[in-house]
């Protein structure tokens, strides 16, 4: 029986609420808006947050990277034809990395070199990118054909390459063309494998990846390319001298990560004189990217609690107008023999009904809107179950909270003032 | 309905004919510093079934006599023993509790909710009883029926006439089966013609067992009425016809 009186009491309440639409449809606005900002907020926070913790975490938490730059230039003689550049990560630091820091469990060198290529009657400039084994443990590019690089090839000194599909494509190359040989600047290399390519827009692989890429034992690149690049900037041709452009440094743990990253950048701070290397750690990228979003969370909670509490003391504001309003009817109501708590679950009743439905439609309104952004602005979003409880539990709370001094005031009317007002 | 006052309780138990009694009530309110005595000890016994006109001045005190009467309030001091128990003991949901369950009132202005229909207007009392719906409906037309309504249901109280408004809340003020019916005014918004039909219909409820009583200043409603209490200055002046029962 109580719980057929609820269920009445709120088909009372929405009875109620009817007979005004448009004042109920208005007061319910403000916790459609509150809502529905809400979602589509969170939303769209999480889908961006979530796409740059995913490209963080590509990059593996337990890695220290470590990249090449061209320091600035020191302006006297590097105009000179002679002039040399000298810079960048040499293979002795890897050799000390390693020796170096017991927790270091592998050390991935990058050499990278632009060479044109030809296979048949097919030209396509490669960047050759001379690494280790270890490099395809950490990247873990699915193989479409033959194999990649392996230790024998390291110490048997084998001049073989392993293509992209995208690559191969250029190419023309196919699973008919493992075992043959393709030229690379001036040298033949044995095709051993095709992998595939890193969709450019995925990102974050350690090498910044390039769909003409070609990998190749390190040892072999260097023997038969050297570390001397030339380049051409305005009309003169610079000599530059790099032995690594990249070391990937994977630690046994990732507690150890932080501390091994600042003792190897330590190192080789003392070991130069200027700075001509770039330390990167995912891992502590992904704890900025996880404060900024905790940050982020916290100003989108701090609008939506304005949102909600605009809309709350929008629902207040029209419940004691209605209390005002039906006076008399609360009056009539008590004389009949309604106890005040019966006077108050009615109004309340209302002004729940009236935030629950204001929150379902802003629930809508918030999977609408990133739904609208992604399409449109192809961003990434992602609608959190938890954020629809979130938020229909914040209005149903909002309904509470606001609505129960206007249906205390209607259950505290004195019955006989009440049936006299006009 | 607590042991404090044993003596009443058995007294009115020991007394059924009564239905309500007055012992020694006053009423004061304030007003500031001001103290105005709506009732200066009244004592009065209602005798089950009998009809009731209080008359008197503007001001002698019929209106908190019956917001008394009615549980909608409680004497400064005195006792109110209705259907056995000590309105005066009571607690504002206990009050709310009596007038479902032992009163039904009827107003001068009718008081119909104008957003219900004729049919949720009589169902008020019975949802608050709580009836299921199947059974709240059926009554309520049986109700509606009874007073030559059974054809407006649906329809708005705007959509009445006077009459046929006020026969609404008679309707509604029967829904709980009450012992005693309160009447204010109850033919002061209406013609003569429609409130004399009215006061044919409380006549043939009064002659089917309900205790009425009813506030007016007219001499021909108060001629309805088998007993006309005369209240001056918050006092009983004089009572016309019988002596109520023994109080
Ligand atoms: N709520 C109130 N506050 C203060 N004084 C009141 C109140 N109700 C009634 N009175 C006073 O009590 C007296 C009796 O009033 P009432 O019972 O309304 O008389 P009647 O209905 O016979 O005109 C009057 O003097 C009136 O001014
Ligand atoms: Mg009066």
């Amino acid at each position: 029986m109580r719980r057929v009186r609820i269920i009445r009491n709120i088909g009372l309440g929405i009875k109620n609420l009817l007979l005004h639409k448009l004042r109920s449809f208005l007061t319910m606005l403000g916790v459609v808006f509150g809502v529905g900002s809400v979602v589509a907020m969170l939303a769209v926070g999480e889908g961006a947050s979530a796409e740059a913790l995913e490209q963080i975490r590509r990059l593996g938490s337990n890695n220290i990277i470590i990249t090449t730059i061209r320091p600035v230039e020191e302006g006297v003689g590097a105009s000179s034809p002679s002039f040399m550049s000298i810079y960048g990560l040499l293979y002795e630091d890897e050799t000390r990395i390693r020796k170096s820091f017991s927790s270091v469990e592998h050390t991935v060198p990058v050499k990278l070199i632009r060479k044109e290529s030809r296979l048949g009657d097919k030209r396509l400039e490669l960047r050759v990118v001379g690494t280790v084994p270890d490099w395809f443990q950490l990247v873990r590019r699915p193989i479409v054909a033959g194999r990649v690089i392996r230790e024998e090839d390291i110490e048997g000194r084998a001049g073989v390459v392993v293509l992209t599909e995208f690559g191969a494509r250029r190419l023309l190359a196919t699973e008919h063309t493992i075992g043959q040989l393709l030229r690379i600047g001036g040298e033949y290399f044995e095709v051993i494998g095709i992998v595939q390519s890193e969709e450019a827009s995925a990102g974050g692989v350690q090498t910044p990846d390039e769909e003409v890429d070609a990998y190749a034992p390190l040892n072999v690149v260097r023997e038969r390319f050297g570390d001397i690049y030339s380049r051409r900037t305005a009309g003169s041709r610079i000599r530059e001298l790099v032995e690594l452009h990249q070391l990937i440094v994977q630690v046994r743990s990732v507690e150890e990560v932080e501390a091994v990253a600042a003792g190897i950048d330590h190192m080789l701070e003392r070991s130069r004189r200027r700075k001509d290397y770039q330390m990167s750690v995912p891992l502590a990228l992904l704890r900025q990217a996880e404060a900024t979003k905790r940050t982020f969370n916290i100003v989108l909670g701090s609008i939506a609690g304005i949102s909600l509490l605009v809309g709350g003391i929008g629902i207040m504001n029209i419940m004691l107008a209605s209390v005002t309003e039906r006076t008399r009817e609360i009056g009539i109501r008590r004389a009949i023999g309604a106890k005040r708590m019966q006077i108050v679950g009615q109004f309340l009743v209302e002004t729940i009904v009236l935030s629950m439905i204001g929150g379902l439609i802003g629930v809508a309104v918030g999977i609408l809107i990133p739904a609208l952004i992604t399409y449109f602005a192809g961003m990434h979003t992602i609608v959190s179950p938890q954020s629809i409880f979130l938020s229909v539990g914040i209005s149903m709370a909002v309904g509470i909270v606001f609505g129960i001094y206007p249906a205390i005031r209607a259950s505290n009317l004195d019955p006989i003032v009440a049936l006299r007002h006009e | 309905m607590t042991d404090t006052v044993p003596d009443i309780r058995e007294k009115a138990l020991s007394e059924p004919s009564c239905v309500a009694e007055f012992r020694d009530v006053t009423k004061v309110y304030h007003m500031g510093t001001q103290e105005v005595s709506a009732l200066a000890g009244v004592s009065i016994a209602f005798e089950r079934g009998s009809f009731w006109a209080i008359m008197g001045p503007s001001g002698s005190g019929k209106s908190t006599m019956l917001n008394l009467l009615g549980c909608l309030d409680r004497p400064s001091s005195g006792h109110y023993i209705l259907e056995g128990g000590d309105v005066g003991q009571l607690d504002d949901d206990q009050l709310s509790e009596f007038r479902l369950r032992h009163l039904g009132f009827i107003f001068q202005s009718f008081n119909l909710i104008p957003q219900l229909t004729v049919q949720e207007n009589i169902e008020l009392p019975l949802f608050y009883l709580g009836y299921d719906a199947g059974r709240s409906a059926a009554l309520a037309a049986e109700l509606a029926e009874r007073v030559d309504l059974g054809a407006r249901l649906q329809h708005k109280p705007s959509e009445l006439s006077g009459g046929q408004q006020q026969r609404v809340a008679i309707a509604r003020a029967l829904a709980n089966d009450p012992p005693i019916l309160l009447a204010d005014e109850p033919t002061g918004n209406l013609d003569s013609a429609t409130g004399t039909q009215i006061m044919h219909l409380l006549t043939e409820l009064n002659e089917q067992g309900k205790t009425i009583i009813m506030v007016t200043h007219e001499n021909e409603i108060a001629a309805y009425a088998g007993r006309r209490l005369h209240m001056r200055d918050g006092r009983i002046e004089r009572i016309e016809g019988g002596d109520g029962c023994a109080g």
